[in-house]
C-alpha cells in the first residue's frame, strides 16, 4: 500500500506539475488544484492507465469564513482497480463558480446540487443546479458557519387555517453554545489574589 | 383523419406511499406505463445532521450516527469511530475490535433481512417478511444485551465499545447463528425459483460495471454488476483481515442479481460471525486511555482521578488534534464514509457523511429509464434505501 502510494505521487506530480500541490494528512493523499485546471486534473486521474480513478466516491464542501476563498470543495475518488484513494481540494468565495464535473462523473449530479443548497457554492455547467435536501421556497444556505443552528422559520399546523404556517422560529430558552474548553487552561479563579501578595 | 395529440402524463409517486420505502417524492413522466423520467425531490427526513454534528463533541455524535441508516446503526457508528480514532492515532484493543466486527455483522444481517423481504413484498410476496422480522426481533435482543438498546445503540464509540458483553451472551448467539440458515434456505425456496418473483426482478435495472462507477455505486449494487469490490477485504480495518469469507458477485446487475448477492452476503456474515464468537481473545473492550475513554463506575466511587477523568469526558471531552480523514466502512448498503475535519478543538469542524443511498438513489432516473412504472417499484426496493442516511 505505502509503494504504491509513493509510485502514484511520483506519476501524478510528473505529469501535472504545477497544476497539483501536494498535501499531506497522514496517509492519506490530498492535492490541492485551482479552480481553472480542475477539470483537466480530475480528467487525467480517471483515465490514466496508472491512476484510474474512476470513481468519484464524494464531493463536499467546507466553509472556513475568515479565509478570503471561504469555501473548500473536496472531491474524494477511489480507484478500485488500484485500490487507491486520493483526495483534490480546490476554493472559491461566494461569487467565483466551481466548473461542474458532472460531465466527468455522474456521480456528481447530486453532491452538487447538495453542496449548492447547503453552502452556496455555484457550480457553472451543471445540468440541474436546484435545490436538493432543504424545504421548497427555502431561503440561505444553512451549512454556512455563519447560519445559526436553529434556523429562522419554524412550521406548524394551523388549526384555524386548516394549513401548515411558517413562523419566525421562537426558543423558549435561547440557544446556549457552552464552550467548555476554557476552564483548566490559563488562569484560574482566584490567580490574581496570589500575584498581589 | 387528424393526428390525435398525445400527452406526456406526469404522476406524483408519494411522499406517502408504502413502496417508497420511507419519505420520498418521485415525480414521474410516463409515456402510457413507460417511464420517461424521474426527478425524485428527497429531504423530507432531513434533519441537519452534519450542522448538529459541528456543535457537539466528538462523544455526543455517536448516537447521530444510529439514526442515519436505522437498519443497520452499528455500521454507521464504526465508520465515524474509525475515523475519531485515525484521528487521534488511539488503538483499539483485540477484544474491542473483535467485538465490532462481530456487531457489525449482526447489523449487516439485520439490513438484508429487512431489505430482502421488504423487496419481495414490494414484488408481491408477503410471507417472507412476516418471517423476516420474526428473525430480526432475535438479533435486536442482542443488541439490547450488549448496549441496552434494540434499535440506537451507541455502542460503538471511539477507543472501542461502550461495555463488555454480558456473559453468556456469545453462546446464545452462537446457538441462533446453528438454527438460522433453515431460515435462509426457506426463504429462498420461496423465492429463488418463485416465478412471480423472477419475472418482477430478473433483468430489470440493469447496470454494467463502468456505469455502476461512473455513478459512484459501492456495495451489493456494485457487486451484482460483476465487480469483486468490497472495502471489508480490500483496505481491511479491526480484524477482518484475519477472518475467512467470500465475496459473492452477481453477472448482469440486474435485480435479482442484488437479491442474491445479498442472501449470499447473509451466509458469509454467518461465516464471520462464527469465527469472531471462536477466536474472541480476553481483555479490555476500550482503550485503556482514560483521556479518551470514560474510566470504570467502581473505579470512580474509589479514585479521584478517574471522577476528574469522567467528569471532564462528558463534560468538555476530549480534543482531538488537527487533521482531517475520510474513512470509510463497508456498511451494508455500501461504502459509508465520513469525512471528518478536526481543528484542533473538542468539536468536529466539519463532519461530512457519505451515505451509499445517496450515490444509489441519485442514478434512480438513469436506471427506470424506459421502464414500466412498476419495475420502478423493483428497483427501487432493489436499491437498498432508507431515507435516515439519504437526506441525513
Amino acid at each position: 500500500m505505502q509503494e504504491a502510494l509513493k509510485d502514484l505521487i511520483e506519476h501524478v506530480e510528473a505529469a501535472l506539475g504545477a497544476k497539483a500541490a501536494r498535501e499531506y494528512a497522514g496517509l492519506e493523499l490530498v492535492f490541492r488544484v485551482g479552480g481553472d485546471s480542475l477539470l483537466e486534473v480530475l480528467a487525467f486521474l480517471r483515465d490514466d492507465v496508472n491512476c484510474r480513478f474512476k470513481c468519484l466516491v464524494d464531493l463536499c464542501g467546507v466553509d472556513y469564513p475568515e479565509r478570503r476563498e471561504r469555501f473548500e470543495i473536496i472531491y474524494n475518488l477511489l480507484s478500485h482497480s488500484h485500490n487507491l484513494r486520493i483526495r483534490i481540494k480546490t476554493a472559491t468565495d461566494e461569487d467565483t463558480p466551481v466548473p461542474s464535473v458532472t460531465g466527468l462523473f455522474s456521480s456528481a449530479i447530486w453532491p452538487e446540487r447538495e453542496a449548492w443548497d447547503l453552502y452556496g457554492i455555484f457550480f457553472s455547467d451543471h445540468p440541474d443546479l436546484r435545490r436538493l435536501l432543504t424545504d421548497y421556497g427555502f431561503e440561505g444556505h444553512p451549512m454556512r458557519k455563519d447560519f445559526p443552528l436553529t434556523g429562522y422559520l419554524e412550521v406548524r399546523y394551523d388549526d384555524e387555517q386548516k394549513r401548515v404556517v411558517y413562523e419566525p422560529v421562537s426558543l423558549t430558552q435561547e440557544f446556549r453554545s457552552f464552550d467548555y474548553l476554557s476552564p483548566w487552561e490559563g488562569p484560574l479563579p482566584g490567580d490574581e489574589k496570589a500575584e498581589g501578595v | 383523419m387528424a393526428e390525435a395529440q398525445i400527452r406526456n402524463y406526469t404522476l406524483n409517486f408519494g411522499p406517502q406511499h408504502p413502496a417508497a420505502h420511507g419519505v420520498l417524492r418521485m415525480v414521474m413522466e410516463l409515456d402510457g406505463e413507460v417511464v420517461d423520467r424521474i426527478d425524485p425531490h428527497i429531504g423530507l427526513l432531513h434533519r441537519g445532521t452534519e450542522k448538529l454534528i459541528e456543535h457537539k463533541t466528538y462523544l455526543q455524535a455517536v448516537p447521530y450516527f444510529d439514526r442515519l441508516d436505522y437498519v443497520a446503526p452499528m455500521n454507521q457508528e464504526h465508520a465515524f469511530a474509525l475515523a475519531t480514532e485515525k484521528l487521534l492515532g488511539i488503538e483499539v484493543p483485540e477484544r474491542g475490535q473483535y467485538i465490532r466486527v462481530l456487531f457489525s455483522e449482526i447489523s449487516r444481517i439485520l439490513n438484508h433481512l429487512l431489505n430482502l423481504t421488504a423487496f419481495a413484498m414490494d414484488v408481491g410476496a408477503m410471507t417472507p417478511m412476516l418471517w423476516g422480522f420474526e428473525q430480526r426481533e432475535l438479533l435486536m435482543e442482542f443488541y439490547e444485551r450488549a448496549s441496552g438498546a434494540r434499535l440506537h445503540a451507541a455502542y460503538f464509540r471511539p477507543g472501542g465499545v461502550h461495555q463488555d458483553l454480558p456473559e453468556g451472551m456469545l453462546d446464545d448467539i452462537m446457538e441462533w447463528a446453528t438454527a438460522f440458515p433453515k431460515f435462509i434456505t426457506d426463504m429462498e425456496t420461496l423465492l429463488n425459483e418463485n416465478r412471480i418473483f423472477k419475472q418482477r426482478t430478473v433483468d430489470i435495472g440493469c447496470v454494467s460495471a463502468d456505469d455502476a462507477l461512473d455513478w459512484g455505486f459501492s456495495g451489493p449494487m456494485l457487486r451484482a454488476s460483476g465487480v469483486a469490490w468490497d472495502l471489508r477485504k480490500a483496505q481491511p480495518y479491526d480484524v477482518y483481515d484475519r477472518l475467512d469469507f467470500d465475496i459473492p458477485i452477481g453477472k448482469n446487475g440486474d435485480c435479482y442479481d442484488r437479491y442474491l448477492v445479498r442472501v449470499e452476503e447473509i451466509r458469509q456474515s454467518l461465516r464471520i460471525i462464527g469465527q469472531c464468537v471462536g477466536d474472541m481473545p480476553g481483555g479490555p473492550v476500550v482503550a485503556e486511555n482514560n483521556k479518551i475513554a470514560p474510566p470504570k463506575r467502581n473505579e470512580m466511587k474509589q479514585s479521584m482521578e478517574a471522577l476528574i477523568h469522567h467528569f471532564k469526558l462528558y463534560t468538555e471531552g476530549y480534543r482531538v488534534p488537527v487533521g482531517e480523514t475520510y474513512t470509510a466502512v463497508e456498511a451494508p448498503k455500501g461504502e459509508f464514509g465520513v469525512y471528518l475535519v478536526s481543528d484542533g478543538t473538542n468539536r468536529p469542524y466539519r463532519c461530512k457523511i457519505r451515505a451509499p443511498g445517496f450515490a444509489h438513489l441519485a442514478a434512480i432516473d438513469f436506471l427506470s429509464r424506459g421502464h414500466m412504472l412498476a419495475d420502478s417499484v423493483a428497483i427501487l426496493g432493489a436499491m437498498d434505501i432508507v431515507f435516515g442516511e439519504v437526506d441525513r
